[in-house]
């Protein structure tokens, strides 16, 4: 019934809660991580996802120094569904 | 589709920082890029993950990390700068299932706070110490700490630090891993991601210990202070890794985590009848209520007492003896003693004051109402201090010529010391002086209640002061009767 799971990954910045240290662009393996161009709410530029190609390892999220700046979220595409 | 939130604000964080000052309350008051929000967040997954957060408590310190009670959901305590060792040993001792976490920056620990530190590491106290190492005072703006480096430039070394001038970086894992009590000691790095996993695991590892009982766990973590040192990120993270591990290489300096059986210290004593009990001897033989006040008008004024001769000749214990008769009939009294760094052979002497009323000072050198002496030099030294209507007892054995006093007071002598060994004991001379003093207090000073009091009240006093030493407490008692019958044989010849 069900066929192959497809995993892929996001991440979630809260620009509110970043300082814009730049320690998970840094730390991405990837390097789907950059800073942006605008301001949040205490006046820094902070960090964005690409968009795409992130890898759900985590490291940005150990990276970065606020508890709840950065989430990693994992996607579960089941085969069968992505047919429907 | 199904999504799973694989990494996100840890459960051992409050959801919102109400204590926080201002508009923010969800992120922390560190500056960007700091290594204290690193380590925040491996310290809140470990207390949450083990489900400890009900029984943890966080401990901050003075420095920039001052306000980390804001951010963890467990207990939270503030402590002056360098009193965490202290605070978490009384924590620890006083709830032996709770969990501990010292929290001290490189000032905190390694300046100000470092011998409470390593006594609490050498005695194995059952907690952990996170150990922030920014090679800086952060908090108070960039001044050389304990463990800044050779060469580094800061605030209060303009020139970078010099080796001649303020000595070497202190290797705090280095040290503590020396001693026997301590069960982990690791140094870390918060840098890169394969850095700070490495220092997770210890967080965990230290905190697990604490579960386990196992005692005393040191993580050192290498940490950025970006502000401070000037750097960006990448820098700051380069500096760690390049410089500082020079310095400071990371790596377990001893692990003992699986060996050790869990520390069970005894069990502490809560109940105050039992703590009295351990501490001060029961209230014994015929005591008196509390209201109960000895009538001989002699007592109705303080009555302040010297007793000097040299250090051995129990000078001491005698004015303890004479305090605690006192204390058992309800008057408020003091014992100063006075010696030198000696144990034995130099000049002793000790005052006691004996008053119904509150008492000023405890120090007697001048309107003496008794002197009791022991020996020659004393007798030279403190014989002007006694009031012109003051009682000097002395040694007469010790003391050949009597001394030459102006009138008013007066004089009485037994050879105490002599006595003393015929009766086979010089160290009973003391109460064989005391019984002297009982019988001068008889023939001239005391009521008949009080006179038919003062035996028991001796036996009593003695029984306190040697508590649970009843060979001794009879032979003093005997050493007693003995002066008291020879001293009245004495006033009786006059
Ligand atoms: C008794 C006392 N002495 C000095 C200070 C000033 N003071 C505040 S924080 C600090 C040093 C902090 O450095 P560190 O422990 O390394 O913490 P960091 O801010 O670097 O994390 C000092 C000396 C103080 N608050 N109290
Ligand atoms: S989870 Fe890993 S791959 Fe994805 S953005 Fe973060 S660091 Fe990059
Ligand atoms: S590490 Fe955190 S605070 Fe720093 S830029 Fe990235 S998201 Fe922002
Ligand atoms: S001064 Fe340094 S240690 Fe303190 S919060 Fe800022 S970066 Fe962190
Ligand atoms: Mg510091």
């Amino acid at each position: 019934m069900t066929g192959k799971i497809k995993k892929t990954h996001r991440v979630e910045i809260i620009a509110d809660e970043c300082k814009g240290c730049g320690r998970c662009i840094n730390a991405c393996p990837k390097k789907v991580l950059e800073m942006g161009t605008v301001f949040n709410f205490m006046g820094t530029t902070y960090a964005v996802y690409k968009g795409s190609g992130c890898i759900g390892c985590g490291g940005c999220f150990y990276a970065c120094p606020e508890p709840g700046a950065i989430s990693v979220i994992e996607i579960s595409e089941d085969d069968n569904e992505v047919q429907q | 589709m199904s999504e799973r939130v694989k990494f996100s604000r840890s459960k051992g964080f409050f959801e919102i920082f109400e204590r926080r000052p201002g508009a923010v309350k969800k992120n922390m008051s560190y500056c960007p890029g700091c290594g204290h929000g690193i380590l925040h967040k491996l310290i809140a997954e470990a207390i949450a993950d083990f489900g400890i957060q009900d029984r943890t408590t966080l401990i901050a310190p003075v420095g920039c990390s001052v306000f980390a009670y804001y951010y963890f959901d467990c207990f939270g305590i503030q402590v002056p700068h360098g009193r965490s060792a202290a605070v978490a040993t009384g924590l620890t001792r006083a709830n032996p299932e709770g969990i501990v976490i010292g929290y001290q920056g490189d000032g905190d620990l390694a300046a100000i706070g470092f011998n409470n530190f390593i006594q609490a590491a050498n005695r194995g106290e059952n907690y952990c110490v996170f150990f922030v190492n920014n090679a800086i005072y952060g908090m108070t703006g960039g001044q050389m700490a304990p463990t800044s480096l050779i060469g580094q430039k800061t605030t209060t070394s303009p020139y970078g630090r010099n080796a001649a001038n303020e000595g070497f970086p202190l290797k705090v894992c280095e040290m503590t891993a020396q001693l026997e009590a301590p069960v982990y000691v690791e140094r870390v790095a918060l840098t890169s991601t394969a850095n700070i996993m490495k220092a997770r695991q210890a967080v965990r590892k230290a905190v697990k210990n604490n579960i386990d009982k196992k005692g005393f766990s040191l993580v050192e973590f290498l940490s950025g202070c970006p502000v401070n040192l000037k750097f960006d990120a990448s820098q700051m993270d380069e500096f760690i890794d390049k410089e500082m591990t020079k310095y400071f290489p990371l790596g377990v300096f001893k692990d003992e985590s699986t060996q050790r059986e869990p520390n069970i210290r005894p069990v502490p004593v809560y109940d105050t009848e039992k703590v009295r009990e351990a501490m001060f001897p029961l209230k014994i033989g015929q005591g008196v209520s509390d209201d109960y006040r000895c009538a001989s008008k002699i007592f109705d004024r303080e009555l302040r007492i010297k007793i000097a001769g040299f250090g051995g000749q129990g000078v001491l214990s005698l004015g303890l003896i004479i305090a605690a008769m006192g204390k058992q009939r309800n008057f408020n009294v003091s014992w100063l003693p006075s010696y030198g760094p000696e144990m034995r052979g130099g000049t002793a002497n000790c005052a006691i004051i004996v008053n119904r009323e509150a008492i000023g000072s405890p120090i007697v050198d001048s309107n003496c109402d008794l002197l009791i002496i022991l020996n020659k030099p004393s007798l030279d030294k403190y014989v002007q201090e006694l009031s012109p209507s003051g009682i000097l007892l002395y040694d007469s054995s010790t003391i050949e010529t009597p001394p030459e006093l102006d009138g008013g007071q007066s004089v009485f002598s037994l050879d105490a010391t002599n006595i003393a060994e015929e009766f086979g004991n010089l160290k009973c001379a003391n109460s064989i002086m005391l019984g002297a003093l009982a019988a001068i207090l008889k023939a001239k000073f005391l009521d008949e209640v009080d006179t038919a009091d003062i035996d028991g009240l001796v036996a009593d006093a003695l029984t306190e002061c040697f508590t649970g030493k009843e060979k001794i407490v009879k032979m003093n008692i005997e050493a007693y009767q003995l002066g008291l019958n020879k001293m009245f044989g004495n006033i009786a010849d006059v």
